[in-house]
C-alpha cells in the first residue's frame, strides 16, 4: 500500500478492482464502510463476479477476467480527451512533459526492439531524449508530439468505449457512468483510492494492470494524498515483510538486487544502481545505494566484509537468469534439482498445474518440510484416492517433516500491507516437540558450518565467515535479529559537518537510514527497516493509538517503513509551493523553513520547494513515470494482451499481429505451452477465488472454518447451469487441458454470461480452499486445472483467467 | 437488605463482579447469589498478538491458563480482537475468530518425521537425527554441484541444485535469518509466497 488501512476512511471514492476486500480482508474493508458512512464516499466495484464487495457498492460493473487494461486504458483516454486531469499535479510531478527518443515506436501491439525468438525486447529506444546539459528535455506546454503526454494520448486513442464493451463485455453505459464518477476526483479536494489484490497480480499481464491503475491515479492527482493511493491489499500476514527483506530469487534486503554474472566489477554494480539525477536538483535517493549495500554486507559478514574484498561481494551468488518458483519447478521437472526446502509453504497446492508439481517433486532426492500443519506437499507421495492418485512405491524422494511453532508461540514482528511492523508476544509453548523456525534454521546452519570447518568443501568462506554473534548459536533470539536488521554503529560516528562531534557511539542502535555510511562504520541488515529498533528501543512494540489530527495518522502505533512514514509520496499532497492541495486533509506542508505535519515528510526535510525538487525522490527524474522506460518487460505503456488461454483466440486491439495475441514478453516453457488448452475444446473462462471463511489451504485444518465451509464447490451462472443440465447442489466435472476436479455446483445469479465481440462467454468461479489433508471434507486441489505461465515481470501465475470445460458429473 | 431478591440485587449493584465483593461485605442475598459464575477471562493471562492470516494484521488478545511462572504450563483457550488496535478496533473476521482452533488443530505437527524412499508411511525421528541427516544431504549436494565459475570464467558462486521456499506468515526475524543462511550457502532458487 502507498497509504494504509485506516486512511481509506479519507477517500471520497473507492475503486475495488482486482480484489474483493469485503470477502478477503473484512476487517480492513470496514474502513470503506467508514468512508461511505462518514465521508459520503461512493464505492465502485468492477469484477467478473458480483462479489461481497459488489453487494455493498454504489455501482457494480462486470468484466471479463484478464481485460482490466482495456477498461482502465479506456479511462485514461477518456480523462485525457475530456481534460479531467489535475493539471498542476501532472505537469509538475510526472513525466508527461518529458520528450521520448525518436526511435521509440509502437505498432500493432509490439514496441520497438522486439525479438520474437527470444520473446524479449531490446529496450534501448525506450527512453527519454537527453539535452546537451545531460538532463531530459521537456516541454511544459505538453504540445510536443514526442512528449509523454502526446504519446500517451495516441496510445490509448484505440481504447474507445465501444472497444471496452467488445473486449471486456462491460455494458457501455456502465463504463461511462463509472468513468464519469472517477473523473470527479481530478479536483484537488476529492480523493479516490484504488484497492486491488490477486485479481490484478495473477495474470500474465498483471504488473501492467497495476501500472494502468497507478497511471489513472497520477492523472487524477491521487497519489501521495490522504484517501488516495494504490493499495495492494496483500494476502499473507508477512508477505510484505518477507518481500521487504528480499526473500525472492533476485532480491537482497530493502529492494536491493543481486548482481548478474556479468557484473564482476563491484564499483560498476554499485554505479548501475546509484542512479544520477535526470533533472536538475533532484534527490534521486538510490544514489545512496552504496551506503545501504555496505551496511547490509557488514550485518551479514561482519569483520570479514572489508573494503579490500569489496565487502564480501564474491560471497553473493550471481544470477545468469531468474530462478523464480516457476523456473525452479521447470528445472525440477527436468530432474535438475536434487533438494528442496518448504518452510511454511505448500507448493503442491499453491503452484500451477498440480500434475506437473507431483511429477517434479517425485524427481527430488530429498524434500524438507518446516510447517506447523500437515500440508499436501509434505504428503505428495501418499495415495489419497482421486484427490492424489500416486503410487508411493514409485516415489524415491526422502521426505523430512519438521514441526514448527505458530504465531501464538513466538515473539516477533510482522509487516502488514500498510508497511507497519507490529511486534507480537508469545502466549504458550508449541505442541509436542515443535520448534521455532529460528531454531531450525540455526540448527541446520551451525551443523553445516561445523562440517565445512572440519571437512572443508565447496567455497566455504561465506559460510565460515557469516556473522553469528548470537548469545545462543543454536537459537538466536528475535530481539537480537530485530536489532541486527535495524542496524547499529560499528565505530563512533562523527558528525559529517563537524568531525569533533560524535553523533552516534560505537554499538548504539541507529535512528534511521540517513545515518548509514559506505565506509564500513555502520551495519544494517535491511536499510528500509533501519530505525525500527532505534536508540530508544523497539518502536515496533509501540501501542499509542492517538490520532491528534483525526485523519487516522496514528504515527506512534508500531513503526512503519520507511522512517515511520505512513503515506508514501506525501510531498505530492502539496502544490509546488508547499501548500496542501486539500487543507482539510493535510498530511505535510512547508512552513518556510521545514516540512512537517501529520506524517513524516517523504522529502528532504529542509528542502525549499522553490528549488523544484520533485516528490518522487526514489526516481532519478524526481517525478512519477507514465513512460516506464526500460523498467517493464512488455513496454513503457501498458497494452492489453489476452490471457494465454483466451476464449477469443485473437486480440481485438491488435487483430492483425499474431505475435501480440498474448503477452509477447512473457516466458513460457515448451512443456507448459503444449499443456495450454484451446477454446474449441475448453470454452468456459475459469477464475479462482477465495472465501471469507477460509484462508488459502490452511483453515481446512481448523475445525470451525471447516464447519462453516465444509465442502468444495464451484460457482456457475444460471445460463451455464441450464446449458450443461445441472441444478444447484448437483455435481459438476470441471476440466482443463491439465486435469480435472469434481465438485458441488453452486448455481448463482452472481456470475452472468458476458457478450464478448458478439459471442456469449461464461465465467466459472473456482474457490481454492480444499485438498487432501485437514479436517474439512477432502477435495481436489484447484491448481489441478491452472496453467503454468507467469506475469512477464513478476512471474506470478495466471490463476485468474484460463480455459475449462464444465460438464455434469 | 437481607430480603433482597436476585433481580433487585442486580439492579442495585449493576454487575455481578461488584456483587461478589458486596457479598464479602455481608450483603449476601442468600440463597440467590450462591452460584454466580465467574467471568472466565478474569484469571487468564492476556497476551497481545497479531492475526497470522491476511495482511490487515488485526490485533488479537490471547487468553491463556498459566501465569508465566516458571513451572506453569501456559495453554491458550480464548482469542478475541484487540479493542485498542487502530485498524480492527476489536473486531475479527470468521478466520480470526476461529484462531483458537488453528492453535489446537488436530493437524498440528508434533514430532520430526521421516518418509523413506518408496515408503507409504511416516516414521518418527529425533531432532538431532533429522537435522544431522538434512545438513549432510545439503552439504553433499552443495559440494557436488556448487558452481564457482561459469563457462566464461566469471566468478558466480551459486548453488542451483537445491532450492527453498520461505514462509510469508513467518516473522521478520525468521525471514531475515532464513535469508541470511540461504544466501550464504549460494542459493538462488529461493522465493516466498509473494511470487503467487
Amino acid at each position: 500500500m502507498t497509504n494504509h488501512w485506516v486512511d481509506i476512511k479519507n477517500a471520497d471514492l473507492v475503486l475495488i478492482m482486482g480484489g474483493n476486500a469485503a470477502e478477503a480482508h473484512p476487517c480492513g474493508f470496514k474502513w470503506v464502510t467508514e468512508a461511505k458512512a462518514h465521508n459520503k464516499a461512493k464505492l465502485i466495484v468492477v469484477d467478473p463476479r458480483f462479489t461481497r464487495s459488489a453487494s455493498v457498492a454504489d455501482v457494480y460493473a462486470p468484466i471479463r477476467p484478464g481485460t482490466d487494461i482495456v477498461f482502465l486504458g479506456g479511462l485514461i483516454a477518456y480523462l485525457l480527451a475530456n481534460d479531467k486531469i489535475q493539471r498542476e499535479y501532472v505537469v509538475n510531478y510526472t513525466d508527461l512533459s518529458f520528450i521520448v527518443k525518436d526511435a521509440f515506436t509502437f505498432e500493432q501491439g509490439l514496441y520497438s526492439g522486439y525479438n520474437a525468438d527470444k520473446r524479449s525486447y531490446d529496450k534501448s529506444s525506450w527512453d527519454y531524449e537527453l539535452g546537451d546539459d545531460g538532463y531530459v528535455r521537456t516541454d511544459p506546454t505538453l504540445a510536443d508530439p514526442r512528449c509523454v503526454y502526446s504519446l500517451l494520448k495516441q496510445h490509448y486513442a484505440r481504447y474507445t468505449p465501444d472497444m471496452v464493451e467488445r473486449v471486456c463485455g462491460t455494458p457501455k453505459d456502465k463504463v461511462l457512468h463509472i468513468w464519469e464518477l472517477i473523473a470527479s476526483t481530478a479536483v484537488p479536494t476529492r480523493a479516490m483510492t484504488i484497492m486491488y489484490a490477486l485479481g490484478w497480480t495473477q495474470h500474465s499481464i498483471g504488473s501492467q494492470m497495476i501500472r494502468t491503475g497507478a497511471m489513472v491515479q497520477l492523472l487524477l492527482g491521487n497519489i501521495g494524498i490522504a484517501g488516495g493511493g494504490m493499495n495492494a491489499l496483500r494476502g499473507h500476514s508477512n508477505i510484505q515483510g518477507l518481500t521487504d527483506l528480499g526473500l525472492m530469487s533476485n532480491l537482497l534486503p530493502g529492494y536491493m538486487t543481486l548482481p548478474n554474472e556479468a557484473e564482476q566489477d563491484y564499483d560498476k554494480y554499485i554505479a548501475a544502481r546509484a542512479q544520477k539525477p535526470l533533472r536538475p536538483n533532484q534527490l534521486s535517493y538510490w544514489q545512496n545505494y552504496g551506503k545501504f549495500f555496505v551496511s547490509f554486507m557488514k550485518a551479514w559478514w561482519g569483520d570479514a566484509a572489508t573494503a579490500e574484498n569489496h565487502w564480501g561481494y564474491d560471497y553473493l551468488p550471481k544470477l545468469d537468469k531468474p530462478y523464480d518458483m516457476l523456473q525452479t519447478f521447470e528445472l525440477m521437472s527436468q530432474g535438475k534439482v536434487n533438494g528442496y526446502i518448504c518452510q511454511g509453504f505448500n507448493p503442491l497446492a499453491a503452484a500451477p498445474n498440480k500434475a506437473k508439481m507431483d511429477a517434479s517433486l517425485a524427481k527430488l532426492k530429498f524434500l524438507v518440510i518446516m510447517d506447523p500443519l500437515a500440508t499436501e506437499t509434505s504428503e505428495f507421495w501418499r495415495n489419497a484416492g482421486v484427490h492424489n492418485d500416486v503410487d508411493p512405491a514409485k516415489i524415491q524422494t526422502e521426505v523430512f517433516r519438521l514441526p514448527t511453532t505458530c504465531f501464538a508461540e513466538e515473539d516477533g514482528s510482522l509487516t502488514n500491507s500498510s508497511r507497519w511492523l507490529q511486534w507480537h508476544w508469545k502466549g504458550a509453548n508449541p505442541p509436542g516437540e515443535a520448534r521455532s523456525d529460528l531454531e531450525i534454521m540455526a540448527g541446520l546452519f551451525t551443523r553445516l558450518r561445523k562440517a565445512y570447518r572440519e571437512e572443508g568443501g565447496a567455497f566455504p568462506d561465506p559460510i565460515l565467515n557469516l556473522a553469528w554473534k548470537y548469545a545462543h548459536a543454536d537459537s538466536p533470539a528475535p530481539e537480537e535479529l530485530a536489532r541486527e536488521y535495524s542496524g547499529s554503529a560499528l565505530k563512533d560516528l562523527a558528525d559529517p559537518k563537524d568531525s569533533t562531534k560524535v553523533v552516534r557511539k560505537a554499538g548504539e542502535q541507529l535512528a534511521g537510514f540517513a545515518e548509514l555510511r559506505d565506509d564500513g562504520s555502520t551495519s544494517s541488515g535491511c536499510w528500509i527497516f533501519c530505525g525500527a529498533w532505534g536508540p530508544t528501543g523497539n518502536l515496533m512494540a509501540r501501542r499509542d493509538s492517538s490520532d491528534p489530527t483525526g485523519i487516522g495518522q496514528t504515527i506512534n502505533w508500531a513503526w512503519s517503513w520507511p522512517a515511520n512514514r505512513r503515506v508514501l509520496y506525501n510531498r505530492a499532497s502539496c502544490d509546488p509551493s508547499g501548500k496542501p492541495f486539500n487543507p482539510e486533509r493535510k498530511l505535510v506542508g512547508w512552513n518556510g523553513s521545514a516540512w512537517g505535519g501529520a506524517d513524516i515528510p517523504d522529502f528532504k526535510a529542509d528542502e525549499n520547494p522553490a528549488g523544484g525538487m520533485g516528490p518522487f525522490i526514489m526516481n532519478p527524474e524526481g517525478v512519477a513515470r507514465f513512460f516506464a522506460r526500460g523498467a517493464m518487460a512488455e513496454g513503457p505503456f501498458p497494452e492489453h494482451y489476452e490471457p494465454f488461454e483466451t476464449p477469443l483466440g485473437r486480440n481485438l486491439l491488435n487483430p492483425d499481429q499474431p505475435q501480440a495475441i498474448s503477452n509477447p514478453a512473457a516466458r513460457v516453457f515448451k512443456d507448459d505451452r503444449e499443456a495450454f488448452g484451446k477454446a474449441e475444446q475448453f470454452p468456459h473462462v475459469a477464475t479462482t477465488y477465495r472465501l471469507t471463511e477460509h484462508f488459502h489451504y490452511w483453515t481446512k485444518h481448523v475445525r470451525l472454518n471447516a464447519i462453516l465451509q465444509p465442502e468444495q464447490f464451484v460457482e456457475i451462472g444460471e445460463a451455464l447451469a441450464k446449458e450443461v443440465g445441472v441444478e444447484n447442489g448437483g455435481r459438476v466435472k470441471v476440466s482443463s487441458n491439465r486435469g480435472h476436479i469434481v465438485a458441488v455446483a453452486m448455481v448463482t445469479k452472481r456470475i452472468k454470461a458476458l457478450t464478448i465481440d458478439g459471442r456469449t462467454v461464461h465465467t466459472v468461479g473456482i474457490p481454492i480452499h480444499w485438498g487432501f489433508t485437514g479436517v474439512a471434507k477432502a477435495g481436489f486441489l484447484a491448481n489441478s486445472l491452472t496453467p503454468v505461465v507467469g506475469d512477464g515481470n513478476s512471474q506470478t501465475p495466471e490463476f485468474k483467467s484460463f480455459l475449462v470445460k464444465v460438464e455434469k458429473a | 437488605m437481607t430480603d433482597l431478591t436476585r433481580r433487585q440485587f442486580l439492579k442495585v449493584t449493576g454487575a455481578t463482579l461488584v456483587g461478589s465483593s458486596l457479598g464479602l461485605l455481608g450483603f449476601s442475598p442468600a440463597p440467590a447469589l450462591a452460584e454466580v459464575r465467574e467471568f472466565k477471562l478474569s484469571r487468564a493471562t492476556e497476551t497481545r498478538n497479531t492475526c497470522p492470516y491476511c495482511s490487515v494484521a488485526c490485533g488479537v488478545l490471547m487468553y491463556g491458563l498459566g501465569d508465566r511462572a516458571k513451572n506453569a504450563q501456559a495453554s491458550i483457550f480464548h482469542i478475541e480482537g484487540d479493542p485498542d488496535h487502530p485498524v480492527n478496533r476489536g473486531t475479527l473476521c470468521p478466520k480470526g475468530a476461529a484462531l483458537i482452533d488453528f492453535i489446537h488443530s488436530d493437524s498440528r505437527l508434533k514430532y520430526p518425521e521421516y518418509r523413506a524412499p518408496g515408503s507409504d508411511r511416516w516414521e518418527r525421528i529425533g531432532w538431532d537425527d533429522a537435522l544431522n541427516r538434512i545438513a549432510k544431504l545439503m552439504k553433499q549436494d552443495r559440494d557436488a554441484n556448487f558452481v564457482a565459475k561459469n563457462a566464461q570464467g566469471q566468478t558466480v558462486n551459486r548453488w542451483l541444485t537445491t532450492g527453498m521456499l520461505a514462509a510469508s506468515a513467518s516473522s521478520n526475524e525468521v525471514g531475515y535469518l532464513t535469508h541470511k543462511v540461504a544466501r550464504s550457502l549460494g542459493l538462488l532458487a529461493f522465493d516466498n509466497q509473494a511470487r503467487v
